[in-house]
């Protein structure tokens, strides 16, 4: 068994209500830092803890409050994105909703370390009903003392409110976030300037993740130092994963990131193998937006070595042969599917998702899903697979916030590592809408060239 | 007449109280909920220049922000409305086969409503039930694991609400 | 006002120095010419615009003095400041047309290409980027987007299909009107502008929004299909009006006022006022006053000759005004291209047809080649 620091206590009967939460321990890191550290020293202990966002950027969460900017009475805000919606997360919604108080826990620390006095939860709309278990949690919370005014006798005042969404991938974004907060469209803004001395309102503002917000608690707990034990490198603590695809046990797992890519799959503890006793074909180990990996290159690096469930083992090889750990979202695809398919319910999903403000982002994520959409059909040519490559290129990097990078990648992996795949759907056209491709080659041992 | 009840405004007010001073356009997205769930499950123009006017802002601003999110309805749909997720993980898992059973059943395609009003069938992009797919939202909540015998339940639970509700 | 810094940026091996808080673009404009990137979204005038085309992009090859290291992405000129000691390449990179090519393509992807019945043929910079940078043909083999039409007034002609989502025309409203009607509705690829209920746009001042749009998509109703611009002799003319400066353009063929415009520069942006603020007119100038006795005329009006426009009429020196030419100091001599000659691209603007044997005013229908 891995060490537990979120889930430990998610299935403890009763944990949603305050009073099993509190007997289980909870609540403990607010009076630590309430009464035993000021601001300066939790922003420090996060900092050694060698957190990073949970969110899907992996940026050092010590780092982003140390960059907020203290104007003279300007109020701060601290935001929890709790937009969730990359497709193959769902591990933010399990937190809110099994263990709530956790996040809020970690929600009060953090806006005293970053003199916030109202908070926002950016909930995505349709986890309606997760909202009333937050709202009761923040109910609660504040009956006791934790939060209001004048918290633990400290003079520091805090007040959580939860702001629904209404669908929008976008959203997730946090400058969009924060147009939306606003009661504007979801349209990203353009950097700089940075939420970090302009957010909401154009006020300084932090967003961090739900995940990143609640492993506060522990660091708090625990100490920066020993949370930066567990895991593995720049990899420290432990990662929620939201499994999901063709294995046996799809769910939320936490991991310490020291586990390997095939444990984490086959192991009984975790995802059981894939269902009804297919064989492994690719897998998406960190949401929808990051690089799909064939069986072969999923389980050991081009190197030839272990794969492991951590940032940088997951990212090993690059673009070339390795994917991202991103938000998390970990997809496996069995022999029988079509990686084809697979990658044009994403460009789908991406085209429905953009906001429109960027030309490239706007119009090619639609031009990448008709094409798809022709090739899966048994409709496409073969210049199309080059043409997808070109779309690809041109919007990666060219756009104004990452959901262009996000809608270029998925598309340029799955040509890259299955481009037999689509030859297969313009050459076979009448066949594979009777079949699909098949494991094909994708999990035979790769050549590992030997170097001196 | 599209108004808020006593009620209704209470909750309104809670809302808007949420933001500081002069920033009440934030509470736009939830009041549009809360106008939706009030008027009969959709935005007519009425009722946006109503929260225009209660928000005091211009009606575009709101026209804006109601046709960019997905979950506000601008056209009148049935009753229950089962909303379901097409992307990758679900379809992986088969919703592609739930979705047509279900509009084998009801005869309607993806889009389309019951002529008696009670169904409306859509499809989706990820609602965040991966793990739990293939999956639907209905009203507030998720049906997961769907199978065809779970949507045979789901449709005759909603048909006997509808009923005893007349 | 205290001294701003002087921060020092070479752009395409030009190097110049301009003040702190300068864009790159503001700063390759001082340069001129083909080192100015083109812009199809940002306008000077307007607050918060820009970003969103990506037309403008550049390549920082090196971030500044300071911090030497190159920008990871390129970078869009609009909304990025200068650094002291930044080099930039804009059209000596490869990169930079490579990815501007595309945006082209992306802009004209859905665009219908009605140049030969758009009224802002002649003047439309989507119409000047692509004969720049675009290539021949599409790769698009997908049917355009459409959609339903909506009836904006009586003074404004909206065609959404040439609409390119650059935003100014939203930024006219917030900011030159008291009460904005208009906006963008939906997302994605569907967004348009639109008011939800056919609202007509009443405000003194809405009519900018027809000088600010870089393409077709808002003309004036007032002159649709009257005339194609580049038969039109442009004016400088002023008169005494309550609401605005009353400093316009006249287009006009003989003594009849087709149209009236605000006084535009080399960017194709509405010119400043004596005192330093844009000369924005109302909508009695430009809708209403359509005879020359309304009007105390200045001459005629400089144009850039690099504009379509400019063929007409002055093609002698009366009026011309010399663009920077600073592309083939930057490019081995390279000459930059001839202007478009429209005649070459365009059903409808056939050299036999000479404009002043038609009978009235001319439409587009006289030039139907049909009609040949
Ligand atoms: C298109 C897009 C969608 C995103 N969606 C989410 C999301 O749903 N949840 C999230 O926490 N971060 C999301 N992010 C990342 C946020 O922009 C931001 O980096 C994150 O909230 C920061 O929190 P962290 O540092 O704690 O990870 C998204 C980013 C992009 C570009
Ligand atoms: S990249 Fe896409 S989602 Fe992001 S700002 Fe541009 S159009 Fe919007
Ligand atoms: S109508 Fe014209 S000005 Fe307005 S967004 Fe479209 S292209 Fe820009
Ligand atoms: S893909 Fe269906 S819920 Fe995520
Ligand atoms: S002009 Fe800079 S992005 Fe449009």
């Amino acid at each position: 068994m891995g060490v537990k620091l979120l889930l430990e206590k998610a299935h403890v009967e009763g944990i949603r209500s305050y009073e099993v939460y509190r007997r289980e321990g909870g609540y403990r890191s607010v009076e630590k830092a309430i009464k035993t550290m000021g601001p300066e020293a939790i922003v420090e202990e996060v900092k050694k803890s060698g957190l990073r966002g949970r969110g899907g950027a992996g940026f050092p969460a010590g780092m982003k409050w140390s960059f907020i900017a203290k104007p003279e009475g300007v109020p701060r805000h601290l935001v929890c994105n709790a937009d969730e919606s990359e497709p193959g997360t769902f591990k933010d919604r399990y937190l809110m909703e099994f263990i709530p108080h956790l996040l809020i826990e970690g929600l009060i620390v953090s806006s005293f370390a970053l003199g916030s006095n109202n908070t926002y939860i950016y909930i995505r709309g349709e986890y309606a009903w997760i909202v009333d278990i937050l709202e009761q949690a923040i109910g609660e919370a504040k009956a006791n003392g934790f939060l209001g005014k004048n918290i633990l006798g400290s003079g520091f005042d805090c007040e959580i409110h939860v702001q629904r969404g209404a669908g929008a991938y976008i959203c997730g974004e946090e400058t969009a976030l924060i147009e939306s907060l606003e009661g504007k469209r979801g349209n990203p803004r353009i950097k700089p300037p940075f939420p970090a001395i302009q957010g909401v309102w154009q006020r300084p503002t932090v967003v961090n993740n739900v995940e990143t917000l609640a492993a506060v608690v522990p660091i708090i707990n625990m100490g920066g130092e020993e949370y930066a034990k567990i895991g593995v490198g720049k990899s420290t603590g432990t990662k929620l994963m939201s499994a999901c695809g063709n294995i046996n046990k799809p769910g939320v797992y936490e991991i310490d990131m020291t586990i390997s890519v095939e444990e984490f799959i086959y192991s009984d503890e975790y995802c059981g193998g894939i269902a009804n006793g297919k064989r492994l074909k690719a897998c998406i180990p960190g949401g929808s937006s990051v690089p799909i990996l064939p069986a072969n290159l999923l389980l050991k690096t081009a190197k030839g070595e272990t794969r492991y469930m951590n940032y940088e083992s997951l990212s090993d090889g690059g673009f070339a042969t390795g994917s991202m750990m991103g938000s998390g979202g970990f997809i496996v695809l069995d022999e029988d599917q079509c990686v084809v398919k697979n990658t044009y319910t994403f460009a789908r999903f991406y085209r429905h998702e953009s906001c429109g403000q960027c030309s490239p982002c706007r119009e090619g994520t639609g031009w990448m899903e008709k094409l798809l959409y022709r090739l899966e059909k048994g409709q496409g040519k073969s210049s199309d697979i080059d043409l997808l490559w070109d779309i690809q290129r041109k919007i990666e990097g060219n756009t104004i916030c990452p959901l262009g990078d996000a809608a270029a990648w998925p598309v340029a992996a799955a040509i890259r590592h299955f481009r037999d795949e689509f030859e297969w759907h313009v050459t076979h056209a009448a066949e594979a809408q009777t079949r699909n491709f098949g494991l094909a080659h994708y999990a035979d041992p790769i050549h590992v060239p030997t170097t001196v | 007449m599209t108004k808020f009840s006593e009620t209704q405004l209470t909750e309104f007010n809670r809302l808007v109280a949420r933001y500081p001073e002069g920033k009440q356009k934030s509470a736009l997205l939830p009041v549009l909920h809360l106008a939706q769930d009030s008027f009969g499950g959709w935005l007519s123009s009425e009722t946006m220049d109503y929260v225009a006017e209660l928000l005091r802002i211009a009606p575009i601003e709101v026209y804006e922000v109601a046709t960019f999110y997905s979950m506000y309805n601008l056209k009148p749909v049935g009753k229950y409305m089962f909303e379901v997720c097409q992307t990758g993980p679900c379809m992986l898992r088969g919703s592609d086969d739930i979705v047509a059973y279900i509009g084998e059943k009801l005869s309607i395609k993806p889009g389309e409503t019951t002529a008696d009003g009670l169904f409306t069938l859509k499809t989706v992009e990820c609602l965040g039930a991966c793990g739990y797919a293939p999956m639907m939202q209905l009203g507030k909540h998720y049906r997961e694991h769907l199978t065809k015998e779970k949507v045979d339940a789901i449709i005759d639970e909603c048909r006997k609400t509808a009923a005893a509700n007349n | 006002m205290s001294e701003q810094p002087l921060f020092k940026v070479t752009i395409d091996n030009i190097t110049i120095e301009v003040p702190a808080g300068t864009t790159i673009l503001n700063a390759a404009r001082k340069i001129g010419g083909d080192v100015a990137p083109p812009a199809m979204c940002y306008y000077s005038k307007l607050q918060g615009s820009g970003g969103k085309c990506r037309t403008c992009l550049v390549e920082v090859s090196k971030g500044s003095e300071k911090d030497p290291r190159p920008m990871p992405k390129l970078v869009a000129s609009c909304r990025t400041t200068v650094m002291d000691g930044m080099e930039v390449k804009n059209i000596t990179s490869p990169k930079v047309l490579d990815a501007r090519a595309g945006v082209v393509e992306f802009l004209l992807l859905n665009h219908p290409l009605d140049c030969p019945v758009c009224d802002q043929a002649g003047e439309c910079h989507l119409q000047d980027l692509s004969y720049e940078h675009g290539k021949e043909g599409t790769r698009y083999e997908f049917q355009r987007r459409t959609f339903k039409k909506h009836n904006i007034g009586p003074y404004i002609q909206l065609h959404m299909t040439r609409c390119i989502l650059c935003y100014r025309c939203v930024f006219v409203a917030d900011q030159l009107t008291a009460k904005r009607e208009h906006g963008i509705l939906d997302r994605g690829d569907h967004s348009e502008i639109a008011t939800m209920i056919e609202k007509s746009l009443e405000s003194d001042f809405i009519g900018n929004v027809i000088d600010v749009c870089p393409v077709g998509a808002l003309t004036d109703k007032t002159f649709r299909f009257k005339n194609r611009v580049w038969f039109l002799k442009p004016m400088d003319a002023h008169r005494d009006c309550p609401t605005c400066s009353g400093k316009v353009t006249l287009w006009n063929r003989g003594d009849e006022v087709f149209r009236v415009t605000a006084r535009k520069d080399e960017w194709g942006e509405v010119e400043n006022t004596e005192d330093g603020k844009p000369a924005w007119i109302c909508n009695t100038c430009r809708f209403e006053k359509k005879q020359t006795s309304d009007w105390v005329i200045e001459g005629p009006r400089m144009i850039s000759r690099q504009s379509v426009i400019s063929q007409g009429h002055y093609a002698g020196n009366i009026g011309m005004h010399k663009p920077n030419e600073t592309f083939s100091a930057v490019h081995g001599g390279r000459q930059p291209k001839l202007m478009m000659d429209i005649h070459t691209a365009s059903e409808v603007n056939k050299p036999n047809i000479e404009l002043s044997l038609i009978n009235g005013p001319a439409h587009s229908t006289d030039f139907n080649s049909k009609k040949d």
